[in-house]
């Protein structure tokens, strides 16, 4: 008898905390707008690392040479046999779909591999997808700061001439006036990138 | 003068008391069952009512002072391996540095006092370097938003359970 009055003095506070819990666990407002861009941002956006590497034109390449267009950047390598060349196919698309607009877009591709890819081979690498494409090498040190500035990673698997490079994957969003606004995972179809750019273009 | 004693036969007395004692636990019984009742109804509420947020933001913070904690030897761990977001409820990853360096918080390179808003539109598994693990990487799962009825429980008391835990991790 004394065990069961226990047992229900316990049990109300439980089931009180319970049903508090229940409640807890849904807050009733209501639900939160969905963000602008597609891609993730950045708050408060920061300038956008400078660098100076050798472009695939045969120029040295600087990020304030495009400042004015919306600068789309991506990381990775020519013998990329999977990653790089979607990315490069979907950025491509997007900038068709851009029309005219795609004049104040530049599309910039820093290579992860500068032992085999240099400016010549970069330049031929990028007339395939778009000839506007700007690609971007030069001494590993070089490349290896700017990587850290930007946060890439970026690091050899294998020892033969074989090897790939495994690298993060994702696309930087460069306003016109220099800063870093976002970055797009790997994966995003062209339209969410025409989405993106126009969002960036119009401010 | 003789006193005759009367004693109360032994199965009177044990029914007076029980009738003593009957309106007492009637009223306990009551209010067992009105919390039963209250439990039930609230579970239901929790099976068939939408799951409305005030924002659909899933908030991880690198807290102030964790890159001195990390090089006093402290091994600090900010972010789980495996983050779990549901469409249209919870699925905006929000990163956000409170810390005095840069750290690389997921797929970012984010700075002091800057935060790092990344939605998702996808059901799927999604995998990112992130140097803020032993691994190396960091899985993010996106899960499509649960039907009404038992998904809908489950998934309230699986973020209850996450919160409880998260609560837990961070008290000192």
């Amino acid at each position: 008898m004394h065990s069961s009055l226990t047992l229900r003095k316990r049990a109300a506070p439980l089931l009180l905390s319970l049903l508090m819990a229940c409640l807890a666990a849904a807050s009733p407002a209501s639900a939160g707008a969905a963000p602008a861009l597609k891609a993730g941002v950045f708050e408060p956006p920061r300038a956008a690392p400078e660098f100076s590497l050798r472009g695939s034109d045969g120029a040295e390449l600087t990020l304030a040479r495009y400042r004015g267009k919306v600068v789309l950047m991506s990381f990775g390598y020519t013998h990329c046999a999977a990653v790089c060349p979607v990315t490069l196919a979907t950025l491509a698309e997007a900038r068709k779909s851009l029309g005219n607009a795609a004049d104040a877009v530049q599309v910039i591709f820093v290579t992860v591999d500068p032992e085999r890819d240099d400016a010549a081979r970069m330049k031929a690498y990028m007339a395939a997808f778009d000839a506007s494409f700007v690609g971007a090498t030069g001494s590993t040190d070089a490349l290896s700061a700017m990587r850290r500035s930007y946060g890439v990673t970026a690091r050899k698997q294998g020892t033969s001439d074989g090897y790939v490079m495994d690298h993060s994957s994702s696309i930087y969003l460069i306003d016109r006036t220099g800063k870093l606004r976002a970055q797009m995972p790997y994966g995003h179809s062209a339209g969410d990138f025409v989405h993106d750019v126009k969002l960036l273009l119009a401010q | 003068m003789t006193q005759t004693l009367h004693p109360t036969p032994p199965a009177a007395g044990l029914g007076a008391r029980n009738r003593a004692r009957s309106p007492r636990r009637a009223r306990r019984a009551a209010v067992v069952l009105l919390l039963v009742l209250l439990l039930l109804g609230t579970l239901a509420w929790a099976a068939l009512a939408p799951i409305e947020r005030s924002s659909r933001d899933e908030l991880f913070e690198i807290p102030h002072g964790t890159w001195a904690r990390r090089m006093a030897g402290d091994k600090v761990e900010i972010l789980p391996s495996t983050i779990r977001l549901t469409l249209g409820i919870n699925d905006v990853l929000l990163l956000r540095n409170a810390d005095e360096v840069p750290q690389a918080f997921g797929p970012a390179l984010i700075m002091p006092g800057q935060s790092f808003r990344l939605p998702f539109a996808t059901a799927s598994t999604y995998s990112f370097a992130c140097s803020a693990h032993a691994s190396g990487q960091l899985a993010v799962i996106v899960e499509p938003g649960p039907e009404r009825g038992w998904d809908t429980l489950r998934w309230r008391l699986r973020d209850l359970a996450d919160a409880m835990r998260r609560h837990l991790l961070a008290a000192p």
